[in-house]
């Protein structure tokens, strides 16, 4: 097995230690911004870019505790239910609710960020409930908790009326927009780069390549193993409220078993334990239906086996990544990040941005 | 009372059939430590399978024992076949690579598989579920009190079948040379190699013998529950899974203790409790199962080599 | 102070984003009939298919999938209507054609192709799914965008309340669940009835719960309510814990797919009472799941095959020498839908969203294979429905009830 590629202390960089932590965002806000304002008025664009950055918060939130972390959970639907759930909920509730002193649209995308948060910790707890067991529990066992966790959210929800059962929470407030899902999808990336690069990120990966190594030498791997959850369902949740706020109805069939699959397929895709390779793998994953739908859109569209197209679409699906995975075992991009490669390309090392 | 009786039988029968699909479960992660998702789709396969052979042999032939024996047989041996095929070309190529790498082609089967069998091109069944014939015809096998209990004829001819391959499943695995050898591979297939045991061929051999399982599996599961349909194996490849890890997956009797446990819950669950919670109560008890014994019932956790 | 900084400007970048929404109109409700006049304008002027020779219409079903056998007769029933429309000169000169996505049963992927419909396709309408999630999914795309959706068999009461480009032609579930109510106590004469509902399915959910409330005010006594999912195909338990209760009758208001095999075990277990259902039980594989175990069972639904109206007979026969089988309620509903749409068309001053509203929202006493469609203010049809006894092999009618 490759080692992981753990981020080098940099040599000295041109920008000043008290910018750095900042920097990212700096330069992040403005180009968002940008690329919200050239989006206005496409809707589908609009529609895809949200769908594919709401899959990269949650591949790269997964890839923290499948990946770097090296536990094993199916269970990220799970979260990103309560996560939709929960934030979803709050918006219907403070649907007519404005703060006096801010414009209408500015005090909705405060409430936005409440309801977003609210979803977040509510997955964060449910996180710490089920990394609890982590603690007795190894490889597969803890899959199939995690499993049975997502499950028991889904029953749950469809058994609430609070929750609109089978139905589903309809009517809430659109409120995202691809310039707030992309800031959170900074913002997971930016974590996990920085998490990876920490101390307590070293410990994550020792615990990956091997548990009882990583005890002798000191590492608290319950303790590890449970934050890693917590933060991977966090960032799950926040995904789910965002999703809650551009489809404009969430249901229990969003949130299946199949879901979970699609993301750990992201994961290990991309290259388990590398940012970068969740990323990649969730464009390219969300993109490839829609491409191929596009495809034989352009292939002719009104014969009668043109009309069955998108039957087709889902079982090439299934054996693309068959195809993928045998021909890159080790994911798109193994346990190296863009950061790791670039360098090498370029001529010469820049590295400010993360 | 009559009623518990009769609950009690539903869930044995349930049971059983959810055993013979754990055990393939169970059988290939002892030998490869991988989660065959789409063992449930091939079981869904080998179903179809056995549904076009009943048709083909016509209505007269498929009610007697050999037209019986005829469906099983091509089902079981299609399957096994197929299942070899799966592991030759899907799971081999990636068998010194990292666990989850198998997981994702099994993932990419299993989706190809129930996906590909909702289309209604060629030889493919379409989306829409189908009755499955009945093989066997149904006849009251014991009556109890006014129809309080009743059992019927397949009941008891399905628990017959699934017990007795359960049986030659257990003589196989721990009576003959095969068998020894598969538990080698199970132990360390690397050692097992530098023991002259052929571990590719013993590998393509479980994976034959889990699929044609399934196959038989999902055969009384249709002749249960008379329907088959494409999706039909993620449903019940799901209910299996956790049987086979309520039981300490890579344990052969635990899956199938494990199995009959899981089904009885779910039948109690819904006949004295709410039929609406069966899901969540089924894995509520799974966690609970596991948070007790981290190994599953008969599991142990094995101690890591330091 | 490091960590404080983050924090900070993750507050900027909020009013930033707080900022740039201003420039969205906000479309929903009545009050955004105005602003999706205007963006729909825009949108149908830049349409190739304005100025070619054929128009474009969309449909978002389920063709993989828990509920593809639905989305799926739903489309041939679509194509069908199509086909003969074309062949009868299509619309003022003006060959139809329909692109076709599948939403994989779930409403995020409904909701993504029914918007690609709308900016990538410039489809001059919509038809919609089965299920009413899917349905609500796509109705507040077509809603914003100012694009009529037509849904053929999503029964939900919500669906038509998203706004006025949204309509459909079946009968909504409080009338139906009323209707199985009604005829269980006036007619069956029942006294105790169980329920058997699909807790996966708002459209059996709403069924079972309205028959609950009509069927206890009208005297009867609902014994017991017990669910299963989509996709289950062992009921027994359930039906164990039915037969306790002792009903006179069953209530199952689900799809075909399981009422089958459901009947099935219903006999198995030695309950012998009636079942009743929704319009979700009319199919040709009724019968072939449900073998003779399903005889005597009786269900609610929009026409009964039975009926010598020329139309019906034509429909059944092209049906059946188009796709092999019987068309069930949602193919019909589906071809009832296309032809609404069509007639539409035809009377629309224009191709722009609010012209074929304005004519959609006009059809009155059209003439459908599953029943006549009259549209009400709330944009549902207003029709009555029939109920079927189930025989052997085939249904027959037994009674008509109106709203």
């Amino acid at each position: 097995m490759e080692s992981p590629a753990l981020s080098i202390p940099e040599a000295p960089s041109l920008v000043p230690p008290a910018l750095r932590g900042i920097l990212p965002l700096v330069i992040a806000i403005p180009t968002l911004a940008l690329f919200h304002w050239s989006l206005t008025g496409s809707d589908f664009a609009t529609y895809l870019l949200s769908v594919v950055g709401v899959n990269i918060i949650l591949a790269v939130s997964l890839n923290i505790v499948n990946g770097m972390t090296g536990q094993f959970s199916i269970g990220h639907a799970g979260f990103m239910a309560v996560g939709a759930y929960i934030a979803g909920y709050t918006s219907l509730q403070l649907k007519e609710v404005a703060l006096s002193f801010l414009p209408v649209a500015a005090s909705d995308q405060v409430l936005f960020l409440l309801a977003l948060l609210a979803g977040g910790a509510a997955a964060a707890a449910c996180g710490f409930l089920v990394g609890l067991p982590s603690l007795r529990l190894r490889g597969d066992y803890l899959a199939i908790v995690t499993l049975g966790f997502g499950e028991i959210i889904r029953v749950f929800v469809q058994n609430t009326d609070a929750f609109g059962r089978a139905l589903g929470l309809s009517g809430i407030p659109q409120y995202s927009s691809p310039g707030m899902v992309f800031f959170w999808v900074f913002l997971v990336v930016l974590a996990a780069r920085r998490l990876a690069g920490s101390s307590h990120g070293r410990s994550l990966w020792a615990i990956r390549e091997d548990e009882v190594a990583a005890e002798a030498m000191g590492v608290d791997t319950t303790g590890y193993k449970v934050r890693a959850f917590v933060f991977s369902s966090f960032f799950a949740g926040i995904a789910g409220g965002l999703f809650a706020h551009f489809v404009p109805i969430i249901n229990p069939g969003s949130f299946t078993f199949v879901r979970s699959m699609e993301i750990v397929v992201m994961v290990v895709l991309g290259g388990l334990g590398s940012t970068t390779g969740a990323f990649v793998a969730a464009i390219f994953l969300t993109l490839l239906p829609e491409g191929m739908r596009s495809l034989f859109g352009a292939l002719g569209t009104e014969g009668s086996l043109a009309q069955r197209v998108d039957q087709i679409r889902m079982p090439i699906y299934g054996l693309l990544l068959v195809v993928l995975m045998l021909s890159r075992p080790q994911g798109l991009f193994g346990t190296k990040e863009i950061w790791d490669v670039l360098p090498r390309w370029l001529p010469r090392k820049r590295r400010g941005l993360a | 009372m009559a009623q518990l009786l009769q609950h009690l039988i539903n869930g044995l029968a349930a049971g059983t059939i959810y055993a013979l699909v754990a055990l393939g479960y169970t059988m290939v992660y002892g030998v490869l430590k991988l989660i065959n998702f789409a063992h449930g789709d091939v079981m869904m396969v080998g179903v179809y399978m056995g549904y076009a052979t009943a048709f083909a042999i016509g209505r007269e032939a498929r009610g007697s024992f050999l037209g019986i024996a005829a469906v099983f047989a091509v089902a079981m041996l299609g399957c096994a076949l197929f299942g070899f095929l799966i592991e030759r070309f899907a799971y081999r190529p990636l068998r010194e690579k990292p666990r989850l790498t198998a997981l994702i082609t099994a993932i990419g089967i299993s989706f190809a598989l129930s996906y590909g069998f909702q289309l209604d091109i060629g030889f493919l069944p379409g989306a829409s579920p189908r009755a499955f014939p009945e093989i066997i015809e149904p006849k009251e096998w014991l009556i109890i009190g006014d129809r309080d209990v009743v059992v019927w004829n397949w009941q008891v001819i399905s628990f017959l079948i699934a017990v007795g391959l359960m049986v030659a499943l257990q003589y196989l695995v721990f009576g003959t040379r095969f068998g020894r050898a598969m538990r080698a591979v199970s132990w360390d297939h690397r050692v097992a190699a530098l023991m002259g045991i052929p571990t590719d061929r013993v590998i393509a051999l479980t994976f034959m013998l889990s699929s044609g399982l399934a196959a038989g599996a999902g055969l009384l599961y249709a002749i249960k529950d008379t329907s088959v349909s494409p999706l039909m194996g993620l449903y019940v490849g799901l209910k299996a899974f956790v049987a086979a890890v309520i039981g300490g997956i890579g344990h052969v009797p635990g899956a199938v203790v494990g199995a009959l446990v899981l089904g009885l819950v779910e039948e109690f669950v819904v006949g004295y409790a709410a039929s609406t919670w069966r899901d969540a109560v089924a894995f509520g008890f799974l966690i609970l199962v596991l948070l007790v014994k981290p190994g599953g019932l008969f599991g142990r956790v094995a101690a890591e080599k330091v | 102070m490091r960590r404080l900084a983050p924090m900070l400007l993750a507050a900027l970048a909020v009013m930033a984003g707080a900022c740039e929404k201003k420039t969205q109109p906000t479309p929903s409700g009545e009050a955004g009939t105005q602003a999706a006049q205007g963006q729909s304008g825009s949108t149908v002027s830049g349409t190739p298919a304005a100025g070619s020779d054929t128009i474009l219409l969309g449909q978002v079903g389920a063709l993989t999938g828990g509920q593809a056998t639905f989305g799926i007769s739903t489309r041939n029933g679509i194509e069908l209507a199509l086909k003969e429309a074309n062949a009868a000169g299509g619309v003022n000169g003006k060959k139809l054609a329909i692109r076709v996505y599948d939403n994989q049963s779930k409403p995020e992927e409904a909701a993504q192709a029914a918007t690609r419909l709308i900016t990538q396709d410039k489809v001059v309408l919509i038809l919609g799914d089965v299920a009413s999630s899917n349905s609500l999914a796509m109705a507040e795309k077509a809603q914003a965008a100012g694009v009529p959706m037509i849904t053929p068999s999503s029964t939900n009461t919500t669906v038509t309340q998203k706004g006025d480009f949204i309509f459909r032609v079946c009968f909504i579930d409080p009338f139906q669940g009323f209707v199985m109510a009604k005829f269980a106590r006036e007619d069956l004469k029942l006294g105790k009835v169980a329920v058997l509902q699909d807790n996966k399915s708002a459209y059996s959910i709403d069924l079972s719960d309205v028959f609950t409330r009509k069927f206890t005010e009208m005297g009867g006594k609902v014994a017991t309510t017990e669910s299963y999912s989509q996709g289950d195909t062992d009921y027994r338990a359930q039906l164990t814990a039915i037969k306790k209760t002792q009903p006179d009758g069953i209530y199952v208001p689900g799809y075909y797919s399981e009422v089958g095999v459901i009947a099935r075990q219903a006999r198995e277990v030695g309950l012998k009472v009636p079942l009743m259902g929704g319009d979700g039980w009319d199919s040709e594989k009724l019968f072939e799941l449900g073998g003779s175990a399903i005889s005597g069972s009786y269900f609610s639904n929009h026409y009964s095959p039975d009926n010598p109206d020329p139309r019906v007979q034509k429909f059944i026969a092209d049906y059946k020498a188009a796709y092999g089988g019987v068309p069930d309620a949602l193919a019909a509903l589906g071809y009832d839908a296309a032809r609404v749409a069509v007639e539409a068309l035809k009377r629309a001053k224009d191709l722009s969203g609010p012209a074929v509203r304005d004519a959609i929202a006009q059809t009155k006493d059209f003439p459908g294979v599953a029943g006549t469609v009259t549209l009400d203010d709330n944009r549902n049809a207003v029709k009555s429905a029939v109920v079927l006894k189930v025989g052997d092999g085939k249904t027959q009618y037994v009674t008509t009830i109106s709203p």
